[in-house]
């Protein structure tokens, strides 16, 4: 593999010259990645949407649908066929621009945070140093969307729903950023990589028990808190006031048909899944297997993290099937009031555990 | 000069975003134009390897405070007309001030003394360098005292904006969540037993 | 103050959550009780309320007598109806339509008819492909009641008991 690349290299730089070559090389080499990245996500949104409709409904004592292919499998397909067949409307007074601007501006931090994410070792688009910055930064774009579908659409039910995401999506942004300040401070890395493969070190793992290593156990409270932002910071039930489709019929997307709504659609579960992953790779070992055993460690490291992800995914699935909306003031509450002080306070309990003689990441 | 045409091209974004901001009749797309100036000069940043200022200005700015600011923005029933009619008034003010930023900048980056020439250019730090931790290293050892001390003014003002801006409501009909959920059924619920009453 | 305490564990344990999240769990496994409706129906009462019918005697004859008080009672104005008389000097109706878009199936045309002949039957799949589709007329709906005969009258007696 690594040999047709490098004679691809030799080609780019014999036809380009030694200036343009290399740089062009880059380019495609890099552009071609993004698609192998992202298509295989887009699928796994696809299939999410199938699952999500599955699980609840069998949750519901219903089998959901089954029509489409085999029990339902091509499901998916036809959604999508059926959304890009379906017209655009614009609505009379909308900001014709910015209307078809944010379907892409919320669609675009979903797969551009994907770029840092390691899938297993040395599988990673890029593999900088401050993976974890630039992943809190990207996640935080994602808001733009929202607000400029609510307030272009000129609809005041759109614009009251981007108004509840934005103010919700900012607060939770600050809780889950020091969930993460725990992980990145008993890390002492903010590349991703190194975060993972440090989970891989410690009093268990040494004795085959991996998955007592991980961070969730150390940091469980700061698990559950990342988690329960995750969940807000996504928009999903229980904290999707900013649908709210009982409250003002669909939020921000309201105006919005066919393929513009089914790209926000895809931004939403692609987020689910980006945040699902995320918390793979800080709290449950990412790609490292549970236990140390030639069974488990037979298995592709890839795999250990889908099916990570998939667990976890699968929770969101479950709360939106169990848990009522929550009011919007209670959520506003949870994360200012409860979440905010909490972190704030681990974040100290960790620094001093850290200066303690009973410090169990020093081998990091 | 790869690296040089990207750095053009973000330049001529940054510069047109930047003059959009002042020119967009519309105080929602001028918002969104600083958001884009913002985004570019954190590209800018990253041309130079300065990743940890390009993703916290990304953060900070892009992700918190220019929410914030349309947010404001959006709310707003924003006169144009009203806003327009100081024009004249104010411009040599602006431009003033305008004059004498264009000096300050020209006397630090081309002067002698301070011009950029004077100063040492950077080498190439190579991929292990990590902007993150050297600027960590320096802010707490040798800045740690004006670090400390803007980290202080900034509790302050923290402090000093939340308690300009709380007013402690009477009439307000919240609820506080803490208490309904610690309500006992005792609290509630009394149950009395009552003799049966013949119907007349 | 004990109790204080165990709240605030139980908060931040979020017991509750997970307890609630424990039943939803269950029936992920519980049996399913979805029909497939195409292959599989569920039974349907006798005094189901779908399509519009009129009823013939067992002689041939309409019954129908165009007294016109299903027109009158019909809330939503979806019968109409005009009479005259045949050459064998009985009224009757010359049209006899009802408007299935403006129809809400309650029944009282039905309730309201002395004669037994308009009446509202089982069946409940039907369809129109074009505007004026479900505009149906005398002639239509005297062809459901020839062809369901049998059913309405059975469903009829099944009935009767509790008139």
């Amino acid at each position: 593999m690594s040999e047709i690349v490098h004679t691809f290299e030799g080609y780019s730089a014999a036809w380009f010259g030694p200036e343009w070559g290399p740089a062009l090389f880059l380019t495609v080499k890099t552009l071609l990645l993004i698609v192998a990245i992202a298509i295989p996500i887009i699928l796994c949104v696809a299939y999410l949407t199938l699952a999500e409709r599955k699980v609840i409904g069998y949750m519901q004592v219903r089998i959901g649908p089954n029509r489409v292919g085999w029990n339902g499998l091509l499901q998916p397909f036809a959604d999508v066929l059926k959304l890009l067949v379906k017209e655009v409307v614009v609505p009379t007074g909308a900001n014709r621009f910015l209307f078809v601007l944010a379907p892409m501006l919320s669609l675009m931090p979903a797969l551009a945070a994907w770029a840092v994410i390691p899938f297993a070792p040395e599988l990673v688009l890029a593999d900088i140093n401050a993976g974890l910055l630039y992943l809190l930064a990207i996640t935080s774009m994602g808001v733009y969307g929202v607000i400029i579908a609510g307030w272009a659409a000129n609809s005041k039910y759109a614009f009251l729903g981007a108004m509840r995401s934005a103010a919700q999506i900012v607060s939770y942004e600050i809780a889950m950023g020091f969930a993460l300040i725990c992980v990145l401070m008993v890390s002492q890395s903010l590349n991703i990589s190194d975060i993972v493969n440090g989970q891989g070190r410690g009093h268990f793992a040494e004795k085959g028990l991996n998955f007592l290593s991980w961070n969730w156990l150390p940091l469980f409270p700061m698990f559950l808190v990342y988690f329960i932002a995750a969940v807000a910071e996504t928009n999903r039930a229980p904290f999707d006031v900013a649908e709210g489709e009982s409250e003002i019929v669909a939020g921000f997307h309201v105006e919005y048909s066919g393929m513009t709504f089914a790209l926000f659609f895809l931004a939403e579960y692609a987020n689910m899944i980006l945040v699902s992953t995320l918390a793979a790779l800080m709290f449950l070992g990412g790609w490292l297997s549970p236990v140390d055993s030639t069974f488990a460690n037979a298995v592709p490291p890839i795999l250990w993290l889908a099916l990570k992800v998939a667990a976890l995914l699968f929770c969101f699935l479950w709360f939106r099937a169990t848990f009522p909306r929550y009011r919007y003031d209670q959520i506003m509450r949870l994360g200012w009031k409860i979440f905010i002080p909490l972190t704030l306070i681990w974040v100290a309990v960790i620094g001093i555990w850290m200066q303690t003689p009973y410090n169990i990441w020093s081998g990091s | 000069m790869f690296e040089t045409i990207v750095f053009y091209v973000f330049a001529a974004i940054l510069l047109f975003a930047a003059a959009r901001v002042i020119t967009a009749r519309n105080p929602v797309h001028a918002a969104l134009f600083l958001v884009l100036a913002f985004f570019t000069a954190a590209a800018i940043w990253l041309l130079l390897r300065a990743e940890f200022l390009a993703i916290a200005l990304v953060l900070v700015y892009v992700g918190a405070v220019m929410v914030l600011f349309l947010f404001v923005v959006m709310m707003l029933d924003i006169n144009l007309d009203r806003l327009r009619e100081g024009f004249w008034h104010h411009l040599p003010l602006g431009l003033a001030v305008a004059v004498v930023m264009l000096a300050e900048t020209v006397f630090v980056l081309g002067g002698r003394y301070f011009g950029l020439a004077t100063l040492p250019a950077p080498g190439d730090p190579g991929t292990a360098y990590n902007n993150t931790k050297e600027i960590g290293r320096v802010v707490y050892t040798d800045y740690i005292y004006p670090f400390e001390l803007s980290a202080v003014l900034l509790l302050v003002a923290i402090i000093a904006a939340i308690s300009l801006t709380l007013r402690r409501r009477t009439d307000t009909k919240a609820q506080n969540p803490a208490q309904q959920v610690a309500v006992k059924r005792q609290d509630r619920v009394r149950l009395v037993s009552m003799p049966a009453e013949k119907e007349e | 103050m004990i109790d204080r305490i165990r709240d605030l564990f139980k908060t931040f344990l979020l017991i509750e959550l997970v307890k609630g999240m424990a039943i939803t769990g269950r029936y992920l496994f519980a049996r399913k009780i979805t029909v497939q409706y195409p292959e599989e129906k569920t039974p349907i009462s006798p005094r189901f309320r779908g399509l519009h019918a009129l009823r013939r005697y067992p002689n041939g004859e309409e019954r129908c007598i165009a007294c016109k008080l299903c027109e009158a009672v019909c809330p939503a104005l979806a019968i109409t109806i005009e009479s005259a008389q045949r050459e064998d000097g009985t009224r009757r109706t010359t049209r006899y339509d009802i408007d299935l878009t403006k129809c809400i199936f309650c029944g009282m045309c039905e309730e309201s008819c002395p004669v037994d002949s308009i009446v509202e039957t089982r069946i409940l799949e039907y369809h129109g492909e074009r505007r004026g589709d479900l505009y149906y007329t005398k002639e239509m709906l005297l062809a459901i009641g020839d062809k369901y005969e049998a059913q309405i009258a059975a469903d009829r007696a099944s009935d009767a008991a509790y008139r």
